[in-house]
């Protein structure tokens, strides 16, 4: 008894369990390595910036980001121009996106029932699979003289008068890739705001009409205002989008390093220039320049992310606290 | 008399507000028909310019020389296969490994941290990753290749791939993993043979999503694989891809390019959509690419 006792006891404790801890610390050591690639690899990426572009960041200091000259001939570099057609056809971008998406989100959260919310869905999630290659293609030969034809003209006709919609209609320009941006960007927006609407406690809503309000005013009451934050998340995130779109917006953009009021011009974005320059760039500083672009596109990219991330995230958790759901 | 106008006020003032209700729910409609239009629009384009321009000399044949009519894509399907494949190669591992590591490591502070990364990889603009790719293999080789292009590729995967395989470990009932460990199986194998091929279904699905997003990538390619009018036989020369091929034949003066543009980027979709419809098919629907 006692000896089979011990053979099992020998058994349990023999070299198996040694084998098993081996095998156990080599697979954690395994996947500690790879977890911890991934840190390196964004580490990496900020020391790789902001290394490359220190020549830049030497020779014209936080000049650069003021500065709206940017003439490769005299190795003369400013960023200005790029700062402001990013931002400004990120912002034509969002004026269309936003309205269209929240519109999408209140349709897909509170009106459509849940077969055709879901088709519906997953259509506009569609939107987000296409290429921005062939977005560009496209907008290269059917939206850009489609607006030069039949959008350019009748705003230039009522609003002519301001400085934003003066001078010749063309096909290419910050108008163009304002709403091609708008077209990629709005699935994002619209598929975390309906998320955020579908977090809405259903007592909320049945709260507001049972006080006798409408459709409209429940959702002007109770969906809005409690899901506000992640809302504003969600622009938040589309707006990071719409910053670091490339391809489509280099295609119809028109790529002119001027700073113009007029938003029938052509114009060039942080992304867009580094694009079509950058296999090109023959000197150092010239692609120091470029990179430091990128360095300035990074910051801008992860400080909107972790911002946006962070606000539709408090929604979700309020759910939680709230109903335990 | 006083009581009736005032009830027939509040029936004014209601069918008002019910009438105002309709109409902004109808707006709501309005909006998502709207948004559906350019989708409808492009995938239409694409359709009739894009058959009209598909020929067999399109997948079989190498690009023409510079205006001169003809010619196809060969080599641009075929690299960009080669880019992509290679691409999951050395994403995939490191996606998976990390993702398990992630949902076995719930509680430590590392796993936050890593966790927070790879969320912010996912919103780094992926030209900028390019430029990463660039300064890490172009440079020190001394050249564009199709390493290169696989890198830069590789690393807007991992986020995606690491995100997802988390979330499908975290499905697997914790149970199956206790009953496998009462049996006296090792943690690794536990977690390889029971917990990963539990969620393998949800693993295989976030990688063709993440291989249906990077295939569609252009602009970290750029300056890293290139494009190259001829086959590339190393993986240190430059290589063609579908994205590039179309984007510089779309921007170049020749009809003839333009028209084969059409053809390029009916194929690329075309992939592409089968491949996240195909996912969506499989999983009835449920499966979204981490955003």
């Amino acid at each position: 008894m006692s000896e089979s006792i011990a053979a099992v006891r020998h058994a349990r404790t023999r070299a198996p369990v040694h084998a098993r801890l081996f095998g156990d610390r080599i697979f954690n050591t395994a996947t500690f390595i790879l977890a911890l690639s991934i840190l390196a690899l964004l580490f990496g990426l900020a020391v790789v910036l902001i290394a490359d572009s220190f020549p830049a960041i030497r020779a014209f200091g936080l000049h650069f980001l003021v500065s709206t000259d940017w003439d490769p001939v005299n190795e003369q570099y400013g960023a200005l121009p790029f700062i402001y057609g990013t931002f400004v056809s990120s912002f034509i971008a969002l004026a269309v996106a936003v309205p269209l998406s929240l519109g999408v989100a209140l349709c897909l959260s509170e009106m459509a029932p849940d077969w055709l919310s879901h088709r519906l869905g997953f259509l506009v999630d569609l939107l987000a699979a296409i290429p921005s290659v062939v977005y560009g293609l496209w907008a290269v030969f059917v939206m850009g003289p489609w607006i030069r034809d039949y959008v350019e003209p009748p705003l230039a006709h009522w609003f002519g008068w301001t400085a934003l919609f003066q001078g010749p209609k063309v096909s290419v320009g910050m108008l163009s890739a304002g709403v091609i941006l708008a077209i990629m960007i709005i699935p994002y927006i619209s598929s975390v705001c309906t998320d955020v609407f579908r977090v809405v406690p259903h007592t909320q809503r049945e709260a507001a009409l049972a006080l006798g309000a409408t459709k409209w005013e429940t959702v002007t009451t109770a969906v809005i205002p409690y899901g506000m934050t992640g809302v504003i998340g969600a622009i938040i995130l589309g707006l990071g989008r719409a910053l670091g779109e490339t391809i489509a917006v280099a295609m119809v953009i028109g790529n002119s390093a001027q700073i113009s009021a007029s938003l029938f011009k052509p114009a060039a974005t942080l992304a867009s220039v580094i694009a079509n320059e950058f296999a090109e760039a023959t000197s150092d500083l010239y692609v120091a320049a470029l990179i430091e672009l990128g360095l300035v596109l990074l910051i801008l990219g992860i400080v909107l992310n972790v911002v946006a991330r962070a606000l539709v995230l408090g929604v979700q958790q309020r759910r939680y606290r709230e109903t335990g759901k | 008399m006083a009581s009736g106008a005032s009830t027939l006020h509040g029936e004014t003032s209601y069918r008002y507000r019910k009438l105002k209700s309709d109409s902004m729910m109808a707006v709501t409609v309005g909006a998502t028909m709207v948004t559906l239009i350019p989708l409808f629009l492009v995938l239409g384009y694409l359709l009739t310019k894009g058959v009209a321009s598909l020929n067999w000399a399109f997948f079989t044949a190498m690009p023409a020389p510079v205006g001169e009519k003809g010619g196809g894509m060969a080599n641009a399907i075929v690299g960009t296969l080669e880019v992509v494949g290679i691409a999951c190669l050395i994403g995939v591992p490191v996606g998976v490994g990390a993702g398990l590591y992630l949902a076995a490591n719930r509680a430590s502070q590392f796993t936050n941290w890593v966790r927070f990364s790879a969320n912010v990889l996912m919103g780094v603009p992926s030209i900028v990753i390019g430029i990463f790719a660039y300064a890490v293999i172009v440079r020190p080789f001394g050249g564009f290749s199709t390493l290169a292009g696989s890198v830069a590729l590789a690393a807007i995967m991992i986020p995606l791939v690491t995100r997802t395989t988390e979330e499908m470990v975290l499905l697997v009932p914790p149970e199956l993993r206790e009953a496998s460990l009462a049996l006296g199986v090792p943690n690794w194998r536990t977690t390889l043979s029971v917990v990963a091929r539990t969620a393998l279904s949800g693993i295989t699905t976030g990688v063709i999503l993440a291989v249906a997003r990077v295939s569609g990538e252009t602009a970290p390619l750029l300056f890293t694989a290139f494009g190259n009018r001829f086959w590339s036989t190393s993986l240190f020369h430059p290589i063609n891809t579908l994205t590039v091929q179309v984007y510089t034949y779309a921007i170049s003066p020749f009809a003839d390019w333009q028209r084969q543009a059409w053809a390029g980027a009916l194929v690329l979709t075309g992939i592409i959509l089968a491949l996240e419809l195909g996912v969506r098919w499989v999983t009835g629907g449920a499966a979204k690419a981490p955003r």
